[in-house]
């Protein structure tokens, strides 16, 4: 428990008179994936967006790699080390599938828009974004469609590409909203051995619908009810909580 | 149609055919054209530089500038101002001072307006670009609505030799050529250099290009002020050549024009707003000298041919002139 990469405390968002995130305190843990789970409205993205700066708490704070993060801008917040992917595929419709992950690597090459050097050289010169690209690319198993453009491949192929794109930022923390979400069962399957692989060197936060998925991955779980943590522990505790059952997981996951 | 096919970012190999046969035209017209054309060219080209200049906002960066002019304008003035009344000054120095001057107001006004998102930027831009107008229309001292006169061309010289004469009319075309170049070569560069890609990004997906870690406000600022200073370029050479410069050069008509140029041309390639300038320029040209039919005076009613015509222009060839070019060469089949 000690090698903690992330860790919010009593975090809240008030949208007018909802809370939709409600004193929620949630730490992520290097090799390790902490998975969230709740009912439609629970909070989970709002929480995710929280983790990632999109938006700002209501109250609360964020701690990222021993750095307070709280307020910051998801630029800031990304280059101290937080990737995110979308629940609604974000990436670039009209750009390739390469020069997506591209531009997502030259992010962490030195930014210095106002230097009329970054004017005349060529994007495609940078070694160091070539390879996070490469490496990324391969992956997220897209080497095959590194050339076709974003808009035109499957809706499996955009979840692959949004997890290459935040993998090529090179991450310590990891935060992937439902990256299983319309996937089909092969898809799903490849998606999740890829997931197991990137815990290794990632702090992981999943958020996700798919039950089979989560138990099968998570070492951690958190429930999420009404904007509130209703349960949190090991998987096998979660499942066993009575209110979790009555709430959210249902009697087809009773054993 | 995807938007990166939509703005001809690479230019296909028979648009780049029409664009090296307009540049043969371009170098060989002084040697046929009358003293007037080759005037109304140097025009033309001072504002494809204007125009390439938006395009970087407009067509690359996806922010629609509706007061881009006052960059324009301003350069006009700084050269207005540094001309004294019975004297030629140095281009070498008032040429950068003027550009300084543009880049420095799009950096000032930048820092405002590029925090604005959408219909909002549009609205703040031109709001600035007014105020620049008025501080200028209702001054006496800076002109007032009468503007300035330009008694003296610039001087080119190297240790008192005059290198070139823009008091030529020929000499003060080919320059504004070269310059047309440059810029253009500057931009094509920049459009593929890891600044312009992000700008690129910027323009498709901000969003998504903040969460990856892009300070998108710096590279907005940058671009603005580039484009500010590009600008304050053409906006130099225009009063060279004129001689005599108005507030109407900042005004909102300035502004309107340089848009429909990059839409006209195709925007997001620079060559389409040079393509753009000149189809402008040379339709309107045609439209005012339309000749009386019966009682009523078609050249005088110009603008509402021109209106006509951009409309057609939107529906029928979307992607502009460079786009048609694009078309028509691929036997008429879109690839995207």
């Amino acid at each position: 428990m000690t090698d903690v990469r992330l860790s919010a405390r009593q975090l809240t968002k008030r949208f007018g008179g909802l809370a939709a995130v409600n004193d929620v305190s949630i730490d992520l843990w290097h090799n390790r994936i902490h998975a969230v789970i709740g009912p439609n409205g629970a909070g989970k993205s709002t929480l995710t967006n929280l983790l990632s700066g999109d938006l700002q708490p209501t109250s609360g704070s964020v701690i990222l790699g021993g750095q307070d993060i709280t307020g910051w801008a998801p630029e800031a917040i990304s280059r101290q080390g937080l990737g995110r992917s979308y629940q609604k595929t974000n990436i670039f419709l009209p750009f390739s599938v390469w020069d997506n992950v591209r531009l997502a690597a030259q992010s962490r090459d030195a930014q210095q828009p106002w230097n009329p050097l970054q004017w005349l050289q060529n994007a495609t010169k940078s070694v160091a974004a070539h390879a996070r690209s490469t490496r990324a690319i391969a992956l997220s198993g897209l080497e095959n469609r590194a050339k076709a453009i974003a808009g035109t491949i499957s809706h499996g192929e955009q979840r692959q590409l949004e997890i290459a794109m935040t993998l090529a930022t090179q991450p310590q923390v990891l935060l992937l909203d439902e990256p299983l979400a319309g996937m089909g069962v092969a898809e799903a399957e490849r998606m999740v051995a890829l997931l197991l692989q990137l815990k290794k060197d990632h702090a992981m936060l999943l958020v996700e619908h798919d039950m089979d998925a989560v138990f099968t991955l998570a070492d951690h779980l958190t429930v999420m009810v009404n904007g509130q943590v209703i349960a949190s522990g090991t998987p096998a505790d979660v499942r066993a909580d009575a209110g979790v059952q009555a709430a959210y997981l249902g009697e087809e996951h009773q054993p | 149609m995807s938007t990166a096919k939509a703005h001809l970012e690479i230019l296909p190999g028979s648009v780049k055919v029409v664009l090296g046969l307009g540049l043969v035209a371009l170098a060989a017209f002084p040697l046929i054209g009358t003293d007037f054309y080759t005037q109304m060219v140097t025009r033309m080209m001072i504002l494809a530089i204007f125009a390439m200049s938006l395009d970087l906002l407009q067509g690359v960066t996806g922010l629609v500038s509706l007061g881009h002019a006052a960059y324009f304008g301003l350069a006009g003035y700084a050269l207005a101002f540094l001309t004294p009344q019975g004297e030629a000054v140095s281009l070498w120095w008032t040429l950068p001072a003027a550009v300084l001057a543009s880049g420095l107001a799009a950096l000032v006004i930048g820092f405002f307006v590029v925090r604005t998102h959408g219909i909002y930027f549009i609205m703040v831009t031109m709001a600035f670009a007014q105020m620049v107008f008025f501080l200028f229309f209702d001054n006496k001292a800076l002109g007032g609505s009468d503007g300035l006169y330009i008694n003296f061309k610039p001087t080119a010289s190297v240790m008192g030799v005059t290198l070139f004469d823009l008091d030529n009319k020929v000499t003060m075309y080919y320059a504004t050529l070269a310059a047309m170049l440059t810029v253009y070569g500057f931009l094509r560069r920049l459009l593929w250099s890891p600044f312009g890609r992000a700008l690129a990004g910027i323009r498709v997906n901000e969003h998504r290009m903040r969460a990856m870690g892009f300070g998108t406000f710096g590279y907005k600022l940058s671009a603005f002020t580039l484009a500010g200073a590009l600008a304050g370029l053409a906006g130099y050479l225009w009063g060279v050549q004129s001689g005599y410069i108005n507030p109407e050069l900042m005004g909102f008509h300035m502004s309107a024009h340089a848009i429909m140029m990059v839409i006209l041309g195709g925007m997001g390639n620079f060559a389409g707003a040079i393509v753009g300038a000149f189809t402008f320029e040379y339709v309107l040209h045609v439209f005012k000298d339309l000749p009386q039919v019966g009682s009523v005076n078609l050249g005088k009613h110009w603008q509402l041919w021109m209106g006509l015509f951009i409309v057609l222009v939107v529906v029928f060839a979307s992607r502009g002139v460079l786009g048609l070019i694009a078309q028509v060469k691929a036997g008429g089949k879109t690839h995207d």
